[in-house]
């Protein structure tokens, strides 16, 4: 896939494996500036593993990366040294992790968690970054951001730590921000404020987002292009007005036919039978076959190369039209 | 037409961590028609959950009355309570918890015909898998052989081993993927017809809400706010609350891929501490066209309009123009 230079992030052919088997597969897709690109695909997928590799958070057991490239800024990730990687995570991106149970530190005030970027990155005090830190948390929608500061992560609701991670994910006004799941936990009139507010960042800072999420309704809402991953491999990606309103491939379709607001109340909805096979027990050819509505005898042997039509790329051997 | 569950003015009070009394439920009545679906929507902590174990009485009441087919069941207790909760059977959200990891399937759906001395159990077991689309063979399996979908079609099976007449579901669908959401929906759509089920169907997604519900309540801060038809609710909102829920369904673009937007009504501030609610209107802190009244009235769930639709706000009859909605969401699909 041609790098082009307007690309602020580019995911080249990514292969990441654990214990010998495929998590991803050549998965490739790009960010530029100021655009929201969303990532959707049942779970189990691999949105979140692709995620952490770009920040190199390699998890337990270590997944290799053991293919591919991921070049942001002009700069190939896998090529910097540790402490380089450091200096570009939580300042030019930044990530909201998908449990922000087991991401916040509960023994530090969420004050100091927020500030603690800006004193590393922005070189603040800790008065300035602490003073910042309530701003940011008035922010994304809690009140009394000054008294916040001072409470633990276990004095909070779900939602609200889900907030402070939001905080401090955008602390240091990244240049991308990766948000796995960021507005799952949250109730819809929240969830709604969350989004205004990632939109306007991205409108007035260029702020470009990777969204993470198994929500098209969202998808549809705010992101400019969408990214399909369904086992391990992306299958579809495309302007989000093309990709949800004409989908190509099988599983994209039959995914956006599933929705309950795609369908009259009251009637039966399309499903998807069987389930995604994991990781280990992937054949070759194209991974949806077992559950696809219209596969063909190729299908079964042989992945489908990528075709595109104006920005819209698909890998299905009987797409529909 | 009689009701099957008539349920008045059911309240709730706990004390929070601190100690500090909580109200969780606050006076809320409703009635259930045989057949019907009720939906019951509202934000985290709002007291959907507790309504539901209420009403089930695995949560005791602290006064209001149930009444199932006439008889109060706040009243009963022993032998009577026993029959009488058989009517009644609850669904939770995350079916792995709710399954008993070391009893096989056939055990874990055979449970209330035992505990009910009901005859001829592995028949009924074996009907009952026909019936929410599993294998026969799943009766010597373990939970944990079965996916998350799956799970969920053994609880509803047990729940309807003893062919109650109302069925609560506490947010039945949340853990699942959208793809296994819509297989659960369908079932509970076919069991509905099939059966002539009726149902309390609890969920924070107002769009899988409104597919399921033949009426939706919707609740803040422990009241309902807001009662009415499906239809009626999402045609015209006569709570603000309500009206600001539906403009933040994020909504799939349409067939012919143009996108839809709405316009957001975008709700002040936090959810109120529930150990020190607003006075008057609970709603007013957070509320877009609050107007002084709001702060010292309490609006009572009144009729407004026809079709049975009852709102608890003092502007009720100025919605939903006041809200300044030029365009309210409405299905992808024209209805
Ligand atoms: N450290 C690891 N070791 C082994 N397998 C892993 C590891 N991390 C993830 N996996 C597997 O990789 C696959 C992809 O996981 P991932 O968390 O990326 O899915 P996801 O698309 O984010 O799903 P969800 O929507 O549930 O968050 C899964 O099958 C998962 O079990
Ligand atoms: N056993 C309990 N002791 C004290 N407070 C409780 C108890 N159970 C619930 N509450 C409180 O009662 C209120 C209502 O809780 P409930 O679980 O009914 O809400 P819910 O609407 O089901 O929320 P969710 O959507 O998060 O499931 C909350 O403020 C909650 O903290
Ligand atoms: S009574 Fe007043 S504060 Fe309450 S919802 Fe109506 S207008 Fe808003
Ligand atoms: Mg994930
Ligand atoms: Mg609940």
């Amino acid at each position: 896939m041609p790098v082009t230079n307007s690309a602020l992030l580019s995911v080249e052919a990514l292969t990441l494996e654990v214990n010998g088997h495929r998590l991803t597969d050549e998965v490739s897709f790009e960010i530029r500036a100021g655009e929201m690109l969303a990532l959707v695909g049942e779970s189990g997928c691999g949105k979140s593993v692709t995620a952490l590799s770009i920040l190199r958070i390699h998890p337990d057991p270590p997944i290799s990366l053991s293919g591919g490239r991921i070049v942001f800024d002009g700069r190939d990730l896998a090529a910097l040294s540790a402490d380089e990687m450091r200096a570009v995570r939580g300042d030019d991106i930044a990530m909201i992790f998908q449990e922000p149970m087991t991401s916040l530190n509960p023994v530090l005030t969420v004050g100091d968690q927020i500030a603690e970027a800006l004193i590393l990155h922005r070189g603040m005090s800790r008065r300035a970054a602490l003073a910042r830190a309530g701003e940011l948390i008035e922010l994304v929608g809690l009140p009394n951001g000054r008294r916040q500061v001072d409470r633990y992560p276990h004095q909070l609701s779900g939602g609200q730590r889900q907030r402070i991670m939001i905080a401090m994910a955008l602390a240091c006004e990244p240049k991308l921000l990766i948000a796995d799941e960021p507005t799952t936990a949250l109730d819809v009139t929240v969830q709604a404020q969350i989004l205004a507010l990632i939109d306007t960042l991205r409108r007035d800072a260029g702020m470009a987002c990777l969204l993470i999420t198994h929500d098209l309704g969202v998808v549809a809402e705010v992101c400019d292009r969408a990214a399909v991953m369904y086992a391990g491999k992306i299958v579809e990606t495309g302007p989000v007005d093309v990709l949800l309103g004409a989908p190509r491939h099988r599983y994209t379709r039959a995914l956006v036919d599933t929705i309950p607001a795609m369908n009259p109340p009251g009637q039966r909805l399309p499903s998807i039978a069987g389930t995604v096979p994991p990781p280990g027990s992937r054949a070759p050819g194209c991974p949806f076959v077992d559950r696809c509505d219209a596969p063909t005898s190729q299908c079964r042997t042989l992945m489908p190369p990528p075709e595109e039509q104006s920005g819209h790329i698909v890998r299905c051997w009987n797409p529909a039209q | 037409m009689t009701a099957l569950l008539d349920v008045q003015d059911l309240v709730k009070d706990y004390r929070d961590a601190a100690g500090a009394p909580l109200r969780a439920v606050d006076g809320v009545s409703f009635t259930l028609a045989p057949g019907e679906v009720l939906g019951i929507v509202g934000e985290s902590g709002c007291g959907k959950s507790t309504l539901g174990r209420m009403l089930m009485r695995l949560v005791e009441p602290t006064s209001g009355r149930i009444l199932v087919d006439g008889s109060d069941l706040t009243k009963l207790g022993g032998r009577a309570l026993k029959r009488e909760r058989r009517q009644l059977q609850m669904v939770f959200q995350d079916p792995y918890g709710s399954l008993n990891p070391r009893h096989k399937v056939g055990t874990i759906i055979g449970e209330p015909l035992v505990i009910h001395g009901i005859p001829n159990r592995r028949e009924r077991v074996a009907e009952l898998l026909d019936l929410v689309g599993l294998p026969r063979e799943a009766v010597d399996r373990y939970p944990h052989e079965f996916s998350g979908g799956q799970r969920q079609r053994i609880a509803i099976a047990r729940a309807l081993a003893l062919e109650p007449k109302v069925i609560i579901a506490d947010e039945p669908v949340s853990a699942l993927d959208v793809s296994i959401q819509s297989q659960i929906i369908n079932l509970i759509t076919d069991l509905r017809a099939r059966l002539g089920l009726s149902m309390i169907f609890i969920s924070h997604d107002l769009s899988v809400i409104r597919h399921v519900s033949d009426r939706i309540g919707v609740m803040y801060l422990g009241r309902m706010v807001e009662i009415a038809p499906t239809a009626a609710l999402f045609a015209a909102p006569r709570h603000p609350y309500t009206g600001a829920l539906l403009s933040a369904i994020p909504r799939p673009p349409s067939r012919d891929g143009t996108p839809q937007r709405t316009r957001r009504i975008f709700l002040k501030g936090e959810l109120p501490d529930p150990t020190n609610p607003p006075p008057g209107c609970v709603f007013h802190t957070r509320c877009p066209v609050a107007v002084e009244r709001c702060r010292e009235i309490v609006p009572r769930l009144d009729p407004i309009g026809a079709d049975g639709q009852r709102a608890a706000c003092l502007r009720a009859d100025e919605m939903p123009g006041i809200l300044d909605a030029p365009t309210r969401p409405e299905t992808a699909v024209a209805t």
